[in-house]
Parts: C-alpha cells; sequence; structure tokens
C-alpha cells in the first residue's frame, strides 16, 4: 500500500504544484528573470514527480481495466512533466524564442495559423504522401508477388532490395523534382522509391512464412496455386504486410518533406520549415512540425488499428 | 525434414546457407544486368528530345545513329548513362588530389566524419537508456512508450532547426549534423537493446540467481552477451540511419562541403552527372558502414565465442 500512498496521494498535490508554476512563471515580475527560489520550487517538483511516478509504476492493480489505466496514465504524466519543464525552463529563464520558444507560443502559434497549416498540410500529406505511399506499396506488393512465382526473380530481387534498403534513398530526390517538377509529383515520386522496397521484402518474408505442414495440407486438398495463395499464404504474410506500411507510413512523410527542400511551389511542410527557420521565426517551424507529428501519429496509429482487425487472429493479439 | 526442430545441429545449416548464397549469385546479376539494360534504354528515351533540340539548335542535321550515341554524351541529360556517372566517379576520385573541392573523397570524408561522430553518440545515448530502461522500472513505463511512439513521428524534420538553433549560439561545422545523426540513430540501438538485454530466458536468471550473482555480475555475463546479436542488428540500421542524417542536414544551412552539399549543389546548377555520383557515392558510403558493422559483428562473435547465426 505504499506504493499506492507515495503515487497516488502524492500525483494530485505535484498536478496542483505544476499548475502552480505555470501560473508563476508567466507572471510578469518573475517571467525571463526568476530567482533561486522558483528554481528550488521546481526541483523539489522534479524529485516529488520522480517519487510519484515511481509509486505509481510499482503498483499492482488486481482488475486488467485498472491496470491498463494506468499503464496509460503514467507516460501522459510523463510527457506532461516533460512539457511543464520545458515550458516552465523557456519562460522562467527568458529562453529567446529564436533559440527555444516555449510551448505555449507554439501552441498559440499552432491556432493562429490554422488556414496555413491546413493548406500545408494538403499539399504534403494529402497529395504527396498519400498518392505516392499507395502507388509505392501496392507495386511493391504486386512485385513480391510476381517474384514469388518466378523463384529465379525472387532469389536476384530480395538481396538487391536488401540492400537498397540500407542506402540512403532520400538523395534521389533532386532529380525527381527535376524530372516531375516543382509541384507535388515529384515528391510522390520520392515517397513511392521510398516506400517500395520495404514492402517487397517484407512481402516476399512474409509469404515464404507459411508452415510446411500447412502447405502440404493445402496440396492434399489439391488446392491450386492462387486459392493457396488466397486462403493459405496472403493471410499468414499479412502481419509483415503490416509491418511493412507501417515502417512506411513514417518513410513516407519524412521523404515528403525531405524532398521539399529541394524545391517547391510555395506551400508544403517542408517548404514552410525551411523558409521559417531561415526566417528565424521558430515557433512557426514547431507549429509545423508538430502537425508532422500529429499527422505521423495518426496515420501509423491508423494503420496499426486496420492491422489490429485484419488479424485479430495473430498471437500478438489474442489475450 | 518435417519440422524446424530437426535442424538443430549447426554445420549442415550453414553449409546450406552458403550453398544458397552461392546460388543467388547468378540471379542477382542477371537482375542487375537487367537494371543496366533498362537503365539504358531510359537514358535514351528521356534524353532523345533535348539531344535533337540541341543540334537543330546548332543548326546540324544527324543521322538517328548518331543521335542515339550523342543521347549518352549528352553534358546536362536528364538521365545519364550509366557509364557517364562512373567516368564521373573515377574523374572526381581518382584523377584529382583528394584535398581538392570538386574530389568525390573530400565531401565523403566531410559527411562520412559526421555520420560516425553521430553514430557514436547515438550509439553511447541509446544503449545508456537501454540499460537505464531494463533496470529501472518506472523508466520502463513512462519513458518506453514514449521512445516506441516518436518512431511515428517524421523526426528529420527538426534537423533545420537543430542546424540553425546551434549555430546562432555559436556552433557550427561537424557537431550539428552529428546531432541529428545521434537523434535519428539512438531510437534503433535504445529498442534492439532493450530486446536484447531482456531476452535471457526466467531459466538462465533464475540460474544466476541459483550462483547468488549480483546484478552487475548477471548484467555482464549473461543479460550484455545475449544482448550482442540484437544490439547488432540495431546497429546496422543505426548507421545507415545515421548517413542519412547527416546528409539532410548538410541541406538546410546550403552546407559548402558534404555529400549533401554535393546534391544540392547538383540540383541548383542542373548538374545531373552530379548529382548521380554524389548519389553513388553515398550508396557506397553506406554499403561500406553496414559491411564494416557485419564484420565487427562476426569478430566479436568469434573472440566471444559465440555460434555463428
Amino acid at each position: 500500500m505504499t506504493g499506492f500512498h507515495r503515487g497516488g496521494i502524492l500525483a494530485p498535490f505535484v498536478l496542483l504544484g505544476w499548475i502552480y508554476a505555470l501560473i508563476l512563471a508567466h507572471s510578469p515580475n518573475v517571467a525571463g528573470q526568476a530567482g533561486p527560489v522558483f528554481w528550488a520550487f521546481v526541483s523539489a517538483l522534479w524529485l516529488a514527480a520522480a517519487v510519484a511516478l515511481n509509486g505509481l509504476s510499482n503498483l499492482r492493480l488486481k482488475t486488467p481495466g485498472a491496470r491498463r489505466f494506468l499503464g496509460l496514465c503514467i507516460p501522459i504524466l510523463f510527457g506532461a512533466f516533460l512539457f511543464f519543464l520545458w515550458e516552465v525552463i523557456v519562460v522562467g529563464a527568458g529562453v529567446p524564442s529564436v533559440l527555444m520558444p516555449a510551448p505555449s507560443a507554439i501552441g498559440s502559434r499552432f491556432a493562429a495559423s490554422l488556414p496555413v497549416l491546413l493548406e500545408d498540410f494538403l499539399q504534403t500529406f494529402v497529395k504527396s504522401v498519400l498518392s505516392g505511399y499507395m502507388i509505392g506499396c501496392l507495386s511493391g506488393f504486386l512485385v513480391a508477388i510476381v517474384a514469388d512465382r518466378i523463384p529465379f526473380l525472387r532469389r536476384g530481387l530480395l538481396p538487391l532490395g536488401n540492400f537498397v534498403a540500407a542506402l540512403p534513398v532520400i538523395g534521389i530526390a533532386p532529380i525527381m523534382v527535376m524530372w516531375f517538377g516543382f509541384d507535388w509529383p515529384s515528391k510522390a515520386a520520392v515517397v513511392v522509391v521510398m516506400t517500395f522496397f520495404p514492402m517487397l521484402v517484407n512481402t516476399v518474408a512474409g509469404l515464404a512464412a507459411a508452415g510446411r505442414l500447412e502447405r502440404d495440407l493445402m496440396r492434399s486438398y489439391a488446392a491450386g496455386y492462387w486459392t493457396t495463395l488466397f486462403k493459405l499464404r496472403l493471410p499468414v504474410a499479412l502481419p509483415f504486410i503490416f509491418n511493412a506500411l507501417k515502417i512506411n507510413s513514417t518513410l513516407a512523410l519524412i521523404g515528403a518533406i525531405v524532398a521539399e527542400f529541394f524545391g517547391t511551389p510555395i506551400v508544403g511542410m517542408g517548404f514552410r520549415i525551411s523558409i521559417e527557420v531561415a526566417r528565424m521565426s521558430l515557433d512557426m517551424v514547431w507549429a509545423e512540425i508538430a502537425l508532422a507529428a500529429i499527422a505521423g501519429s495518426l496515420f501509423y496509429g491508423l494503420v496499426a488499428l486496420v492491422e489490429r482487425g485484419a488479424t485479430f487472429w495473430h498471437p500478438s493479439y489474442r489475450t | 525434414m518435417t519440422t524446424e526442430a530437426v535442424s538443430l545441429p549447426t554445420r549442415p545449416v550453414a553449409r546450406k546457407a552458403s550453398r544458397l548464397r552461392g546460388g543467388n549469385a547468378g540471379p542477382v546479376l542477371v537482375v542487375v544486368l537487367a537494371i543496366v539494360a533498362i537503365w539504358y534504354a531510359a537514358a535514351i528515351l528521356m534524353n532523345w528530345r533535348g539531344t535533337i533540340d540541341a543540334f537543330s539548335r546548332a543548326g546540324e542535321q544527324r543521322s538517328a545513329t548518331e543521335i542515339l550515341f550523342a543521347t549518352m554524351e549528352q553534358e546536362r541529360p536528364i538521365l545519364p548513362a550509366p557509364h557517364q556517372v562512373l567516368t564521373e566517379l573515377k574523374k572526381t576520385t581518382l584523377d584529382m588530389p583528394v584535398t581538392s573541392r570538386r574530389s568525390l573523397p573530400f565531401h565523403a570524408w566531410v559527411t562520412l566524419s559526421s555520420t560516425l561522430l553521430g553514430f557514436g553518440l547515438g550509439t553511447l545515448l541509446g544503449s545508456v537508456l537501454a540499460v537505464l530502461i531494463v533496470h529501472v522500472k518506472t523508466l520502463e513505463r513512462s519513458l518506453m512508450p514514449w521512445i516506441i511512439s516518436s518512431q511515428t513521428i517524421p523526426i528529420l524534420a527538426i534537423a533545420p532547426i537543430i542546424i540553425v538553433v546551434l549555430g546562432s549560439i555559436g556552433i557550427t561545422g561537424l557537431f550539428p549534423k552529428a546531432i541529428i545523426s545521434a537523434y535519428l540513430c539512438f531510437f534503433p540501438i535504445t529498442i534492439s537493446m532493450v530486446k536484447g538485454l531482456t531476452s535471457p530466458d526466467p531459466m538462465q536468471r533464475d540460474l544466476m540467481r541459483t550462483y547468488s550473482a549480483s546484478l552487475a555480475q548477471s548484467f555482464w555475463k549473461l543479460r550484455l552477451p545475449a544482448s550482442m546479436p540484437y544490439l547488432f542488428t540495431g546497429l546496422k540500421v543505426a548507421i545507415a540511419i545515421s548517413l542519412v542524417g547527416a546528409i539532410v542536414g548538410e541541406l538546410p544551412t546550403g552546407a559548402q562541403a558534404g555529400l549533401g552539399a554535393r546534391l544540392l549543389a547538383g540540383s541548383y546548377y542542373g548538374q545531373t552527372i552530379q548529382i548521380w555520383a554524389a548519389l553513388f557515392g553515398a550508396a557506397i558510403l553506406a554499403s561500406v558502414l553496414v559491411a564494416a558493422i557485419g564484420l565487427l559483428e562476426r569478430l566479436l562473435n568469434k573472440t566471444m565465442g559465440a555460434r555463428s547465426p
């Protein structure tokens, strides 16, 4: 019960302390010139938060629901603590915003420039990332099926695919910009090339994952190549395919953003980042990065959710 | 050979693997040759128009075969032919002093040094974090979810900020690029190392307890050796993206040197052959680095007496 006492009882006080420190840091006679008393208070809060988190994570709860709730609470509290430190240090010590803007400044900038952000999101995410991601993943998948049908091709392509996966593929961005122009097709092309090889390698590995016993069973049912593919081997390959889809969801966003560093029309997340960095308005850059982070995690989460629905039978999801 | 359990002895498996690899050389060669052939065909098709335009600007009438050969000799082609890229590679590596600003090894060295510094920093940070996460339960439950979810964020977008912010407080050159590399490559190392450090099964850990081994002893004698295969898988991923980080880190400042600067300069001035040469330089660098990690792994396995996987 000591864990509960320390964690459960301390946590609300720590939260109250955070709010008080935030108000204090933003009050005009502290902001930018915080004294040693203020920093001592923040350090004490740090210690208290550590003790509270420690107590919480050593809690042993009986019901699985409560356990899951706690498993969600601890990282959220930890993250909130990091943001709190960031805010208090930047505001309290008066760090100039060209070096490091406070989270609150980034948030207000985000809210103030929603139309611009939406435009960039449409350009980079909806046009470049989504179209490139779909073409890249689909073509990787189809080539993997063809390679599976022709073993000679598979033995030639797979080592090459593994080799290309380790290369800095992002370097083709300037070439694609030259070939397909400044607008989104060149970014989509970079995304296609970046997502193609992970999909190819993973699908080929997944298609080889069906066990010999199961394949023998299919043969004893007199199932042909395509029946075996659709009824046995593709379902078995699904975890591998979804793994590639998840890897690619991050790669695609990185590819599109970095490709925009090489030249774009005057819209797009990568363009905005490079232009605002040059103008030293870092709060806008951070707002753009927050947008990229939100889009990236939502995209990944969506793929993971679909995976959960499609491979509900897989051992890793059985409880 | 109906189940995997039969393949316990290592020797036949190793022999089978080597035979498989020998069998792959032929197909790989064929696929590579096919790619080169497609490349030539694409180069001819894509440069055809530009070549005709160049000739008509010069007021010359040429036959189709002459145009065909001229497509592969353009100075600024849309797609340079493979031999043009090879010539450029040879010209910028062998025919120039290494100190020259037009020498590719000079630029590769600039990128390599920040890659290696960042890789070193990232490995250090990643493994220390992994050790902490394995031993401190609070960190495992609070930090680990953030490390995993941070994988879904396009981290490379932060690169310009790091360059500019560090530049504005007077830190320029190698270090900011190395920070980007380190930031990119510590994730795979932490994840794989945590996996590796927790890989010994309960039986082995119980054995250590019956020996009354201390925490440090069971770390050095059991957990760390067991984590090595996982660590090296992570290291191979890490060194590859460390190179990507260094290259991207050279973009926002319009950097003066490095493979990324070479790419950027090539795209500004339409020097396609230079872009392709820099791209091949980066590819060669990446494969050499990954191969070096593989070699290190084999050496370490030998000294630690591990079975070759």
